[in-house]
């Protein structure tokens, strides 16, 4: 595996740094404490190509590729882990399958105004009863004419409150189980739709976590998403993608506590010395920095999988496994070597050990991915 | 005229010290007494005149003022072309004169006038220029003393001899580069005049001496100057509405830095009642300036202000090396700092490692007391 | 129109600076960026370009490894750039370097309606001498610390900063005007930005492309034709050891307030 940046990739990587720090984390723990959505970050982030890294230019798009896209979600979650997961559920969860599965007609209709950051996208596969096992969706669509209806509601779902496109799974016939799932294409403002109440949550606070509602939603025909009964396929394909982003976000913000850390202990004092003299600390950040090490290898490996279109299911469950238990635990070790400080929020590490804990369960829980795995093992 | 070889065949011919006297709206510029003192001392290493260049529409009332302040002659060109600075007028004018009677040097303030103007100056006249200096020298005797005092050079680095075969009569320009870590001595061997910038609030400026503002000598030169020769329009002169920090004139600085952050208000009102508490002026970083905390007339560093007062107070201040480029001069330094390793510490002659939310208002009450039982005696 | 703007790449002077043990800057080991107050420049030829959609063309002198700066510059969407690269322009002090600059700017052309913008200065020199001293050897006007700028017809209107305020000038283009930060906050470079920059076009200039040039003679380019030359670098002398004060309490302050009084400080 050669992970060998290209000069663009490290003229991205050091054009995300920059906009890192100076856009997004003076912002991260006022987004956090007042649960307030970054529209002012979107709005730079669009004329950037921030929105559409890996898209082609014809649509809006930045002309780069996954690798570099996951580059910029791990640079944001270094410093503010709620950024970085509503550019990877824009781009991975929405625009993707629509640049991937979308007529020409869709994609000319729909990736200009999600690359340029027109309107946000997410994705609708969660339901009450249909979590982990996606297959038991209950909202149903019925073709009328040249619209479908769709009812049913959707939870969970990330930039559901302030998305203006959203890809919703539906089922077209229940006969079918999961073959009879759809995907659709579904505005805000189509008759019908409506968003419910927004999630109070543990981490990534300034992100809108929302229920959504169908009564009757009239759909366009043409806003089919691929064939009838194809919907599970797209989302368990899309699925794969986001989980490189939900992947990235946890290894930024791993690496974004390993360096809070660093900073720390090198100025802390007790006992009369810096505690990164200490060689409990000095093993701590070791064994903290070969697991974000490790995990990132992962992260790119399915990054470059996806970008050379092999099948990248079993790559992107690994990544995003172990990224995000190794974030979860390398933050709460970071917490610890802050001690009392660092469970104050006047530190942002405490901030990170809560925004890592969803890695572990948005877009399939970490038993999810073991399912994965297993399955890509021949383990039944 | 062929201005590759007028001055550079018959270096002797040049003769004088020129300071250009810099005046807006009438008024002069500290920086004019400040260089015409310092001129004075080179006038009298070479046994030569010092001058002063005065241009400006009926400014021959501040003449008294620059003999005062060192010159034995005012060379003033009058008309209402040069009411409002322009660079062209002003260039023209300098160079022309320059080209009549050859000075040997000539200095200008560091202002942003004297950067605009004197640049353009050197590159019409085919010659050397040293920007910001913040010491001169001629007589090698005293340069070497210099060195000897303030630098960390051993007597083989000086290398006195090498020095004086080479430049024993040519002006040594002395400037900090790299914010200060590093300083480098000018020469413009070949070339005359010789041109340097100087910083403002760096040269001492001598005492007015009343005998020589009644001897100093007025020269109206001829000149010409068009409205042709001048390519740019002045439409306004705006002066700044708030009040000027008075940074330079200041005994005692207190600044702030990164480390007001977590509260910028009550930070502010900390530093600005320290500096009240010790009569002094309020003082930032860069951090502080471009975070928009305090305006840019606070800027203390290599691209603000560099400052010498008896007694400058860090507070939140990591040190970067531009900030300590502007203040490692003063008489004494307190620094208080989070981080104890902060660089600050390195120049600090008394550091305090700790919260200066904390620390700074024991420092307010403290020294208040202090202040009182002294007036009390 | 185009917008001609001279660059720098200049070591970080913020981080820690190195310096050599013969008292000059060790380059090698202090990371590059481009000057500060040149990328001001560049945006304000961006905004002209998305005003008037102009062409912004990029001139820096400097090493082959300068190529890096111009390509991040072209990245934020300038259109093409000339690196000026020889030898033979090595050792060259601020009178040299703008001859040399110049005869680049002369080489590529200088129209009416044009705008060559500069810094204010660069952070490792901080001279501030090149730009006024380019503008005097193409003939040009120029307006120096400029803090804002507006183009009407063929003349611009530019915000000259002072000390205690600010000057309004009007000058026809073509003319030259140095930048100062509070000028703009330079765009970053973009997604589409970076991965198209390294397909526009960059020409490297060397001694013979400009030789022909009537500023480019051997006695005023490089270091033989540099009138200022450098006597003597040094480092100044570290100041007597401080004292770090035990603590951060009321006696700590205490501490202080005795040492100061004893010392007629306070």
């Amino acid at each position: 595996m050669d992970f060998q940046l290209s000069r663009e990739q490290q003229m991205l990587r050091q054009m995300y740094r920059e906009f890192a720090e100076n856009e997004v984390k003076p912002l991260a723990a006022a987004i956090d404490e007042e649960e307030r959505f970054p529209w002012e970050t979107v709005q730079k982030m669009a004329p950037l190509g921030l929105l559409g890294i890996y898209f082609p230019k014809e649509y809006g798009g930045g002309g780069a590729d996954v690798l570099s896209y996951a580059m910029f979600v791990e640079e944001l979650a270094k410093v503010c882990g709620t950024t970085a997961i509503i550019v990877s559920t824009h781009t991975s969860l929405c625009s993707a399958p629509i640049f991937e599965f979308g007529t020409e007609e869709q994609k000319r209709k729909y990736l200009p105004i999600l690359l340029h950051g027109e309107k946000i996208g997410a994705f609708g596969l969660t339901e009450p009863s249909a979590g982990t096992d996606a297959s038991g969706q209950q909202t149903t669509a019925v073709l009328k004419g040249d619209h479908y209806v769709l009812n049913g509601s959707k939870i969970f779902i990330t930039n559901g409150g302030v998305a203006g496109v959203y890809i919703i799974m539906a089922m077209t016939d229940k006969s079918q189980g999961s073959r009879g799932i759809s995907a659709f294409i579904v505005e805000k403002s189509f008759p019908g739709f409506s968003v419910g109440r927004e999630e109070k949550k543990m981490g990534i606070r300034g992100s809108s976590t929302a229920e959504l509602v169908m009564e009757d939603c009239i759909v366009p025909k043409e806003n089919l998403l691929g064939r009838e009964g194809q919907g599970y396929k797209i989302a368990l394909h899309t699925l794969d993608g986001g989980r490189i982003g939900v992947a990235a976000q946890a290894l930024g913000l791993g690496e974004g506590a390993i360096n809070e850390a660093i900073q720390y202990t090198k100025e802390r004092i007790q006992f009369g010395k810096r505690i990164s003299q200490f060689q409990w600390t000095q093993f701590q950040l070791a064994d903290m920095a070969t697991k974000m090490q490790a995990a990132q290898y992962l992260v790119y490996a399915a990054a470059v999988a996806k970008d050379k279109g092999q099948d990248c299911s079993q790559q992107a469950a690994m990544a995003k496994l172990f990224a995000s238990e190794a974030a979860s635990d390398v933050t709460r070790r970071a917490v610890q070597l802050f001690g009392g400080y660092g469970f104050t929020r006047d530190y942002p590490v405490e901030r990170m050990m809560r925004d890592a804990k969803i890695t572990e369960i948005y877009e399939g829980t970490s038993e999810a991915q073991r399912m994965v795995i297993a399955r890509a093992l021949g383990v039944k | 005229m062929n201005m590759i070889n007028w001055n550079n065949t018959d270096t002797a011919a040049f003769h004088g010290v020129w300071v250009y006297c810099e005046q807006r709206d009438g008024a002069l510029m500290s920086t004019d007494l400040e260089l015409l003192s310092q001129g004075r001392h080179l006038a009298n290493e070479l046994g030569t005149e010092l001058c002063g260049v005065l241009l400006g529409d009926g400014v021959d009332g501040l003449v008294p003022d620059l003999g005062g302040s060192g010159a034995d002659k005012v060379y003033v060109c009058s008309s209402p072309l040069l009411k409002d600075y322009t660079t062209d007028a002003h260039a023209k004018l300098i160079c022309d004169l320059a080209q009549t009677y050859k000075p040997e040097i000539i200095l200008f303030g560091a202002t942003n006038l004297g950067r605009d103007l004197a640049p353009r100056c050197a590159a019409r006249l085919h010659t050397g220029l040293c920007a910001d200096c913040t010491h001169l020298d001629v007589d090698m005797g005293t340069y070497l003393e210099f060195l000897r005092e303030h630098s960390t050079l051993d007597e083989k680095g000086i290398g006195a001899e090498s020095l004086t075969a080479r430049f024993a009569s040519d002006l040594k320009m002395t400037r900090p580069a790299f914010g200060g870590h590093l300083m480098a001595t000018i020469v413009c061997p070949r070339f005359r005049p010789a041109m340097a910038t100087v910083r403002p609030g760096v040269m001492v400026r001598a005492p007015y001496d009343e005998a020589r503002a009644k001897a100093v000598q007025v020269i109206h030169p001829d000149f010409s100057l068009t409205e042709g020769d001048i390519h740019t329009q002045v439409l306004e002169t705006v002066k700044a509405a708030r009040e000027l920090v008075d940074l330079l004139g200041a005994d005692v600085v207190v600044s702030v830095g990164r480390g007001i952050g977590s509260d910028v208000q009550k930070g502010l009102a900390l530093g600005q009642e320290l500096a009240d508490v010790l009569g002094g002026v309020l003082g930032g970083s860069r951090v502080a300036i471009d975070s928009g905390w305090l305006s840019s007339d606070h800027q203390v560093g290599q691209t603000g202000k560099t400052v010498h007062p008896k007694l400058y107070i860090a507070l939140g201040i990591s040190g970067a090396i531009q900030h300590l480029a502007g203040m490692q001069d003063a008489k004494c330094i307190i620094a208080v700092n989070k981080n104890e390793a902060a660089p600050i510490f390195e120049v600090a002659d008394y550091g305090i490692t700790g919260d200066l939310f904390k620390v700074v208002p024991m420092m307010i009450e403290q020294f208040r007391a202090a202040k009182h039982a002294k007036a009390a005696v | 129109m185009k917008a001609i703007v001279c660059v720098k790449q200049v070591p970080d002077t913020s981080g820690k600076v190195a310096v050599n043990p013969d008292g000059t800057l060790n380059r090698a080991s202090m990371p590059v960026i481009t000057n500060p107050d040149d990328r001001s420049a560049v945006e304000a030829a961006l905004r002209l370009k998305d005003q008037y959609g102009c062409k912004v063309v990029l001139v820096t002198m400097g090493p082959a490894a300068a190529e890096s700066m111009l390509r991040e510059l072209l990245a934020m969407g300038a259109d093409e750039a000339y690196l000026v690269s020889d030898r033979a322009f090595g050792g060259s002090d601020t009178f040299a370097t703008s001859q040399i600059v110049a005869a680049a700017v002369h080489h590529i052309g200088l129209e009416p309606g044009d705008i060559v913008l500069c810094g204010r200065q660069a952070i490792d020199g901080d001279t501030a001498q090149v730009g006024p001293q380019i503008a005097e050897k193409l003939n040009l006007p120029q307006v120096t610390y400029a803090a804002d700028i507006q183009v009407h017809g063929s003349a611009v209107t530019v915000r000259r900063m002072l000390e205690d305020g600010y000057m309004t000038i009007r000058v026809d283009t073509p003319c030259l005007i140095t930048c100062v930060k509070e000028l703009n906050t330079p765009r970053y470079m973009s997604v589409p930005g970076i991965m198209g920059c390294w397909d526009k076009p960059l020409t490297v200039l060397t001694h013979e492309e400009l030789k022909d040039e009537p500023l480019i003679e051997p006695d005023t380019i490089g270091l033989k034709g540099s009138p200022t030359s450098i006597a003597k670098s040094f480092t100044p002398p570290q100041k007597g050891e401080g004292v770090m004060l035990e603590g951060a309490g009321r006696e700590t302050v205490e501490d202080l307030v005795s040492r100061l009084t004893a010392k007629h400080i306070l």
